[in-house]
């Protein structure tokens, strides 16, 4: 682990441990409390378990129990623009493993995978809810309806286009100044 | 039930939601509503509320741009309706409305008054002008009890709903006994509607005896079928249906607190029922002395982190003891020894929507709807090959003809009907012979499905039948808790005997085993999951056989859905020379030149996909499809230049 990284982590554990007096010393609140944790940092570092593990006063593998029983929680960071493929019935039977393959295919990662420049990351999720509009994949929080192999493409070389515009632009600026 | 007259307070809160609301739809000047719930959402209504707003400031016109919830019409989000007294037209209810639209129908409509007839789906009301929706069969079978009020009221408006009607069965309730308010329940013969179809009287009944205190209720809405969003976009439309229902539930009990448990992935639906609470508790329709009457009661919202298992009652109980949600031996039932030990009811979200029409309109009333052994409505979400996809809300005792044929539409693009699995991931998988079957508890559990959580997945014959058993062995399999040996393991032979069969690697003998083993499951299952999660292979098993013998003897696929039992290759009699269309939309540069200039399909690379079908054009619609791979024409690929 880098020193930036080791300051990250620090920072999130600090912020987390003065959250964590908000909460109530019991294990009813145990879920609640991940749940807290994973809306802020978007996972849940497995440092941060032994501390709410103290905190609720149950031994760390009953907080990993738990945490792991439910699919909502993460123990990886996502990536920059995370991918959600959805794989309810109707998605496939549109074809949405399909999707699914074509992400993977074309980020070199498989699901529940980030990049190792960590700007994508794949996931499946069961049904969004837009059924209509299978085959369903979010890109960040935007829903793509009717998803197709091409359109996967597409989508990621709008992110990387966008990416390398604002990498020109900042180029620019550096030389003018 | 004896009817009362409305209490002094609430005749105040009454009063005061009637006159709010009537500043807001006295207003001459146009409204435009804009379904907002989570499917909305989806489809773009965010932008098509915001280009209403904007072109309205644009062209200096008054307008009120109103947020709905949804009211089931998927195919057609974003829905808007748009209400312009001015022009002479009645409501009109418009499907797909796109930016670009919202931008042309403020011009056209609202300002020149013109309401597009291409545009339109109908009016929302019966006139002279415009032919109405309920004219459309899509509208006019459908029967709404559970979800009347959705996608008419503001989700986030209490008033909105206390003006239509909303509380006033509450009130009723407050002003009779609770015993009167359990037998109302149980004569009206209300079931579970969360799959099982427990009575729900005889739930109400036993903790409404029970002396030990404190005594909960949960509002399970938990849902966790990939498919079935009825739960949510209750929440979502009309929440204080729900929360009426529930103090009706709690009043005549003897509850104190109730829990909402919502999954967390539905944030919408989390945010909009805190709302709801917030809303009741400030007009004192909960909380402290309730409406004067020293009822006291609060509910509070918990988020569930998304574990299938826990829609079972003892599963959810521990869920929200902070556990892993494993489902414990029953009896003691919940309504005996519940949450934190203590009895606890717990309902559907659809049950205690049912509620509130139940007290209003009489048990009797209720009793009409639907059949004898299973009264009042359903809802499903209809999905998979079908013209108009989405939630309805029929009588029970429908059949199955009516739901997919004569509301939905049917099948799109002229194809047959293969199969509906009813039910998601518990249910069964029927075929045509069942079109005539009724919907209700009893018919579909003879047929070796259930109602579940209400989702159906209507199947073309494109659609592979052992494919869809196997999506929902994977489900069940993923979410088995892990407690009983049978449903752990079992549930993992059954899925990797059916991945054998969708690669054509299958064994004849697996048929037997497959059948063999998933009685098994169901008997060496404590809770619904493992003792249903056979149920698709089961019936697919013994409604489609000749699928599954297909698959296994032919290593063929009848819906040419199985990747690995399926190829495409390229017509060279229909390809046309020179054509370059399927090259680019193929994602592994599988498709090559031959040497007359046509296309061929390199079969090592090719994923698949179908994009090449799609990338064909039609006057040529060259690309084949067939099962099993041996039928494959060899199209030589020329040695390469370089």
């Amino acid at each position: 682990m880098t020193d930036q990284a080791k300051d990250e982590l620090q920072e999130i554990l600090n912020s987390i441990q003065s959250e964590l007096s908000n909460f109530q010393k019991e294990r009813s609140e145990l879920i609640p409390i991940l749940q807290m944790i994973q809306e802020k940092f978007q996972y849940l570092p497995p440092e941060a378990l032994s501390l709410v593990a103290s905190h609720v006063d149950i031994p760390p593998a009953d907080v990993y129990g738990v945490a792991t029983f439910y699919n909502q929680f993460r123990f990886h960071p996502p990536g920059k623009h995370p991918v959600k493929v959805c794989l309810g019935t109707a998605c496939h039977v549109k074809g949405g493993d399909i999707i699914l393959e074509n992400f993977e295919r074309k980020l070199e990662i498989s699901e529940g995978e980030t990049t190792a420049d960590k700007e994508f990351s794949i996931e499946r999720v069961a049904c969004v809810g837009c059924c209509a509009l299978a085959p369903v994949a979010l890109l960040g929080e935007t829903v793509h309806g009717n998803m197709a192999p091409s359109k996967v493409e597409g989508l990621i070389l709008r992110i990387e286009v966008e990416k390398e515009k604002a990498r020109r632009e900042k180029e620019k600026q550096n030389q003018n100044a | 039930m004896r009817d009362t007259v409305p209490s002094e307070q609430f005749k105040t809160i009454l009063a005061g939601a009637k006159s709010q609301y009537a500043h807001v739809m006295q207003k001459p000047e146009p409204k435009i509503y804009v379904g907002l719930a989570t499917c909305g959402i989806a489809s773009g209504a965010l932008e098509t509320k915001q280009a209403f707003e904007e072109a309205l400031a644009e062209r200096q016109l008054e307008a009120q741009v109103l947020t709905v919830g949804c009211g089931g019409h998927c195919y057609a989000e974003p829905v808007v309706i748009i209400d312009h007294p001015d022009s002479g037209f009645p409501p009109i209810f418009y499907p797909n409305v796109s930016p670009g639209k919202a931008k042309m129908l403020t011009k056209l409509f609202l300002e020149e008054g013109d309401p597009r007839f291409e545009h339109l789906l109908g009016a929302t009301v019966e006139n002279e002008l415009i032919p109405s929706v309920m004219t459309f069969s899509r509208f006019n079978l459908e029967e709404r009890v559970i979800t009347a009020l959705c996608g008419q009221v503001d989700p986030e408006q209490i008033v909105d709903y206390i003006a239509l009607g909303g509380y006033r069965s509450l009130d009723k309730a407050l002003q009779s006994r609770p015993d009167e308010i359990v037998s109302e329940i149980r004569d009206s013969g209300l079931r579970g509607r969360g799959g099982a179809g427990f009575p729900t009287g005889a739930k109400w009944e036993i903790v409404h005896r029970a002396n030990n205190r404190p005594k909960y209720l949960i509002c399970n809405a938990d849902e966790g079928d990939p498919g079935a969003y009825m739960d949510r976009t209750i929440i979502e439309s009309n929440p204080h249906q729900v929360v009426e229902g529930m103090a009706i539930c709690a009043y005549a009990t003897g509850i104190e607190k109730a829990i909402v448990y919502v999954r967390a992935e539905y944030p919408l639906a989390v945010r909009t029922m805190q709302k709801a609470i917030q809303e009741a508790k400030q007009q004192n329709l909960l909380g402290e002395d309730i409406l004067g009457t020293g009822f006291s009661f609060s509910i509070e919202v918990f988020q569930g982190s998304g574990a299938f298992v826990c829609g079972e009652e003892s599963a959810l109980v521990q869920s929200i003891q902070g556990k892993r949600g494993m489902p414990r031996h029953r009896p003691p039932f919940p309504v005996e020894k519940g949450l934190w030990g203590q009895p606890t009811i717990i309902n559907n979200v659809k049950t205690l929507a049912s509620v509130p029409p139940i007290i209003d309109k009489g048990a009797a009333w209720f009793k009409n709807i639907g059949t004898a052994e299973s009264p009042g409505t359903a809802v499903f979400s209809v999905v998979g090959d079908v013209v108009h996809p989405g939630l309805v809300e029929i009588p029970m005792g429908a059949t199955l003809q009516t739901l997919i044929f004569d509301i939905c539409g049917g099948i799109p693009n002229q194809k047959k009907f293969k199969a509906a699995q009813i039910g998601g991931p518990s249910g069964g998988c029927l075929s045509k012979d069942f079109l005539d079957t009724p919907i209700d508890f009893d018919s579909l559990a003879d047929a070796g499905a259930m109602m579940g959580s209400g989702g159906l997945v209507v199947m073309s014959e494109d659609s592979c039948v052992v494919d869809v058993s196997r999506y929902f062995l994977d489900f069940t399999q993923k979410e088995s808790c892990g407690k009983c040996t049978f449903c752990r393991i079992g549930t993992n032979h059954l899925l990797k005997m059916l991945e054998r069969m969708t690669k054509g690697v299958g064994q004849l003998e697996d048929l037997q085993i497959l059948k063999r083993l998933s009685q098994d499951i169901q008997l060496g299952s404590l809770c619904g999951l493992g003792k249903t999660a056979p149920n698709p292979v089961l019936t697919s098993l013994q409604y489609f056989e000749n699928e599954y013998q297909a698959h296994v003897v032919e290593k063929r696929c009848p819906g040419m859905t199985c990747r690995e039992l399926t190829a495409f290759y390229i017509d060279l009699e229909k390809c046309a020379r020179g054509c370059d269309a399927c090259v680019g939309s193929c994602p592994t540069d599988a498709i090559f030149t031959t040497s007359t200039r046509k296309k061929g399909i390199d079969q090592q690379l090719c994923v698949k996909c179908g994009e090449c079908v799609v990338a064909c054009p039609p006057e040529y619609d060259a690309v084949e499809r067939v099962s099993p791979v041996s039928k494959v024409p060899i199209i030589e690929k020329p040695k390469s230049k370089l």
